[in-house]
């Protein structure tokens, strides 16, 4: 059952992964996917006993970041616009892509004849108890410095898309 | 977990943040390349919940949030620029604002 859906979401997020880069209409469509992926991979997530991490996957970046990019593509009316402008470097984009491939395939190669110890984790691991209880314990600095990226990041914002610069 | 290891997952990872690399190198689209930029950040993400899996400790998790919130701030200032460069410039080809390109 657990082997059946791992192939199922991982199939998913790497088929709606290839969608968001692939899709060559629309920047519309790539947000689509974008969710499609997001959402798999929290069901990754499930699998992997990170509840709380799956959850927060789903609500942010499936329910809020991937709708602030449609805000943007449909405020901005880019239908279409853009998908396949000029190309000022090929040869180095191409060998760019290459390597990319390559590193990618050596890597996926190199894992694959390993085997990984797998352990039983303890009841409650990944849950939101355990992971809240650790955020406000041990990583509390953490969670104060992510409050005020958040703030500056909201102030940032407002001022960037306030009005035309001159 | 079956036949299902913590390399397994890795690879995917590892899958996802490739492409997420290539659209960011072959996509001239502005909005493109900052959502493939997104998948790396997945990506890393899913590598770090595996890792915390394997070893049976949640640091990983906590590691994956405060990503989540980063990535969520970057969303919100990256959002901005491009709505501002399309007001200006009106375009979302990376090609057409090159006035910091070297």
């Amino acid at each position: 059952m657990r082997t059946a859906l791992f192939w199922i979401f991982s199939l998913a997020a790497v088929a709606s992964a290839l969608g968001v880069v692939g899709n060559l209409r629309s920047p519309i469509n790539s947000a689509l996917s974008l969710v499609v992926s997001m959402l798999a991979l929290a069901g990754l997530y499930v699998l992997l006993e990170a509840q709380f991490v799956g959850l927060i996957q789903v609500m942010v970046y499936a329910g809020a970041i991937v709708v602030l990019f449609l805000f943007v593509i449909m405020l901005l009316n880019l239908r279409g616009s853009g998908a396949s402008g000029a190309e000022s470097q090929p040869i180095v984009k191409a060998l760019g892509a290459l390597v990319v491939v390559a590193a990618t395939l050596w890597l996926a190669r190199t894992l694959s004849s390993g085997r990984a110890p797998w352990p039983d984790v303890e009841q409650g691991f990944g849950t939101t108890r355990a992971i809240g209880e650790a955020l406000y314990t041990d990583y509390v600095l953490s969670v104060q410095v992510a409050g005020v990226l958040l703030l500056a990041g909201i102030v940032a914002a407002v001022v960037l898309a306030k009005k035309k610069i001159d | 977990m079956g036949d299902i290891s913590g390399y397994h997952f890795q690879i995917v990872a590892a899958l996802i943040f490739s492409i997420g690399a290539l659209g960011v190198l072959l996509r001239r689209n502005m909005i493109v390349m900052f959502m493939s930029i997104e998948l790396m950040l997945n990506a890393a993400n899913l590598s770090l919940v595996a890792f915390s899996r394997e070893i049976g400790n949640d640091q990983g998790q906590i590691l994956a949030f405060l990503v989540m919130v980063v990535a969520a701030v970057e969303v919100a200032v990256g959002l901005a620029i491009i709505i501002s460069l399309v007001r200006n410039r009106d375009t979302v080809n990376i090609e057409d604002t090159s006035a910091l390109k070297w």
